[in-house]
């Protein structure tokens, strides 16, 4: 009775959610492989100078046409999109290795560093939140938002270099280079969350004092029931769905928010292996990041409206019976 | 709440001048600069601040006093641009979405849909990946991720404002489709569409300067905020004033923009009295 969701609907629901994945899908590789093309620079020259072999027209036609280069766009991109579909990413043009292979071991590190990050931001902003909507224009309340204002204000590539000159390098607590390493995680974590947190203290606190202006807060005061409890049971409840926006919003900006964070601290993730690849035009790989961002994005968003629906009987997802 | 609504006018005003004041100190920045900012003499590499180069210089020995100030027009006016051509680009798929309606807008929309469920900066780096480094081209990404917000606030607002009846006058008048459009529907649903951009800019300001920290901005030896942070990383050891005045730097920027954006935001678009949805909801038939 409790839990009695329509699953019908509900399964509908999730596979047309994923059916505009492949939309979306299509729309960004399709934009990312015409700028590939319209690009001036070429990656079979580039390739060539980086090796030291001389450019010769020669070559780069044979190596053009070993790589498929030499077609027209939309063959490349069908092509491309077969090949894709049959879960063939293609390799590298730089190293000539299945770009399946470098993403297997990328991207879980991105995962992971995102998915700290986003505990941390919770972590901090939550409670930091919560603190200043109760405190409302004392002390405690005008210095976080102060501090909020000036980590928002903060590009995580500066986070990143302050807090390795400081912690790692002048105070020699932990390793300037993640490397793979549990320790190693601390910082690139706090480097992405700090300027988050930021951005999503004033937003928790505004959530929080929308639902302490409500007529309920009022009501069970003059029930005589004890303000901490009102918090914890209705306040923070009713909060919780902006709160989970938040997340799922985060989760989007962290994803590229990372390639700055990895390459300072050479975690070697999605963002380190695209950076990487953008610089030596490596366009099989920076293709093969796009679609798992995106996909791993709407992934996230799905969870979240789906957790609308579990948190908050009363929402209706799209095209659900009322 | 008067008295709140004109301190709000009050602190808007402030933070105008004081912007406008940086954007001209932006401007006279190259004739403060004590140094050429390109002018590198490596027997000066890597010095502290002293009396001759005020933030000391950077591996080339380049004076990074100078570097920062040259830098100034080209972050704060550059971030300027981006947001002015998003603003624009965003208007105009939001007008024609809201004003045509029909297919236009179901076509636009759905493009509109396919970037919002992509995470911009994601989009950003790849474009500006694709299309190679230079200003330009990041200049280029970062319009092109940032305007289906714009498109979208655009359109709900002619969306409105199309059913209003000094529209059904116009067109009584014998007003052509574009000076309706451009007299009548712009001046009314820009409001919002300036408060989401002046919230934006210093957020601009970051993207772009994480773009060139990325080593996709302008090119060396130009002197940008971001690029000269990653210049001086590997040195911050020893030589942390190379990493910290840029950042300083693009920090107090981005904390000008994003204190005027918000009290843009309080003076255009108050909260706690919402008239502007109150005025615009309310929809008369003609």
């Amino acid at each position: 009775m409790m839990m009695r969701i329509w699953l019908g609907p509900l399964l509908r629901y999730i596979a047309r959610r994923l059916g505009s994945l492949v939309v979306v899908l299509l729309g960004v590789t399709f934009l990312t492989y015409g700028l590939m093309y319209v690009s001036p620079s070429d990656p079979v020259e580039l390739l060539l100078q980086a090796q030291g072999i001389p450019v010769s027209e020669d070559v780069v036609q044979a190596l053009k046409q070993k790589a498929g280069l030499d077609r027209p766009f939309l063959v490349q991109y069908v092509s491309w999109l077969g090949n894709f579909c049959r879960g063939d990413m293609g390799e590298s043009l730089v190293d000539g290795q299945p770009v399946a292979e470098a993403l297997q071991a990328a991207l879980p590190r991105t995962l992971l560093l995102t998915l700290t990050s986003v505990i941390m931001t919770i972590v901090l902003s939550v409670p930091l939140g919560i603190l200043t909507a109760v405190r409302q224009n004392r002390f405690s309340d005008y210095f976080i938002r102060f501090l909020s204002f000036l980590s928002h204000a903060m590009p995580s590539f500066f986070v990143s270099l302050l807090l390795l000159y400081v912690v790692a390098l002048k105070l020699h607590w932990l390793p300037v280079l993640a490397s793979g390493s549990a320790k190693g995680l601390i910082l690139p974590t706090l480097a992405l969350a700090i300027p988050m947190t930021g951005k999503y203290i004033r937003q928790v606190r505004a959530a929080i004092l929308e639902q302490l202006g409500q007529s309920y807060v009022d009501g069970a005061l003059s029930r005589g029931i004890r303000p901490g409890a009102i918090l914890v049971r209705d306040v923070l409840r009713n909060a919780l769905l902006t709160i989970i926006t938040l997340l799922s919003l985060s989760a989007g900006s962290l994803l590229g928010g990372t390639a700055a964070v990895e390459m300072i601290f050479v975690w070697r993730g999605m963002g380190f292996l695209v950076m990487d690849a953008i610089l030596k035009r490596d366009y099989p790989m920076i293709q093969a990041f796009v679609v798992w961002m995106a996909v791993i994005y709407v992934l996230i968003n799905l969870l979240v409206d789906l957790s609308y629906r579990l948190l908050d009987p009363r929402v209706r997802l799209n095209g659900e019976p009322n | 709440m008067k008295r709140s609504a004109r301190s709000a006018r009050i602190r808007y005003q402030i933070l105008l001048a004081l912007t406008i004041l940086f954007l001209g100190m932006s401007i006279l920045a190259p004739l403060l600069m004590p140094n050429d900012p390109n002018h590198a003499a490596l027997a000066d590499a890597k010095q502290a601040p002293s009396a001759e180069y005020p933030w000391g210089t950077d591996w080339l020995g380049r004076c990074v006093f100078s570097r920062v100030l040259a830098g100034a027009p080209l972050s704060v006016f550059a971030a300027l641009a981006i947001v002015g051509l998003t603003l624009m680009a965003g208007s105009v798929v939001g007008i024609a979405s809201g004003y045509f309606g029909g297919r236009v807008d179901a076509f636009l929309m759905r493009i509109v849909d396919i970037f919002l469920a992509f995470p911009g900066m994601v989009l950003a780096l790849a474009v500006a990946g694709m299309l190679g480094k230079g200003l330009n081209n990041a200049v280029i990404a970062l319009v092109a991720t940032g305007w289906p917000p714009y498109a979208r606030i655009m359109r709900s607002q002619v969306l409105t404002l199309k059913e209003e009846n000094y529209i059904y006058a116009a067109k009584l008048n014998g007003q052509t489709t574009v000076s309706i459009l451009l007299l009548h529907i712009l001046p009314n649903a820009l409001r919002l569409v300036i408060v989401t951009a002046s919230l934006s800019i210093g957020g601009t300001v970051l993207s772009l300067a994480g773009l060139s920290f990325l080593g996709l901005g302008p090119q060396p030896p130009v002197a940008e905020w971001g690029s000269m942070l990653a210049d001086g990383r590997g040195l911050m050891q020893q030589h942390p004033w190379m990493v910290f005045y840029p950042g300083l730097a693009i920090l107090l920027t981005s904390i000008l923009f994003n204190l005027l954006g918000d009290s843009v935001r309080d003076v255009l678009d108050p909260h706690d009295s919402h008239h502007l949805f109150q005025k615009t909801q309310r929809k008369r038939k003609p």
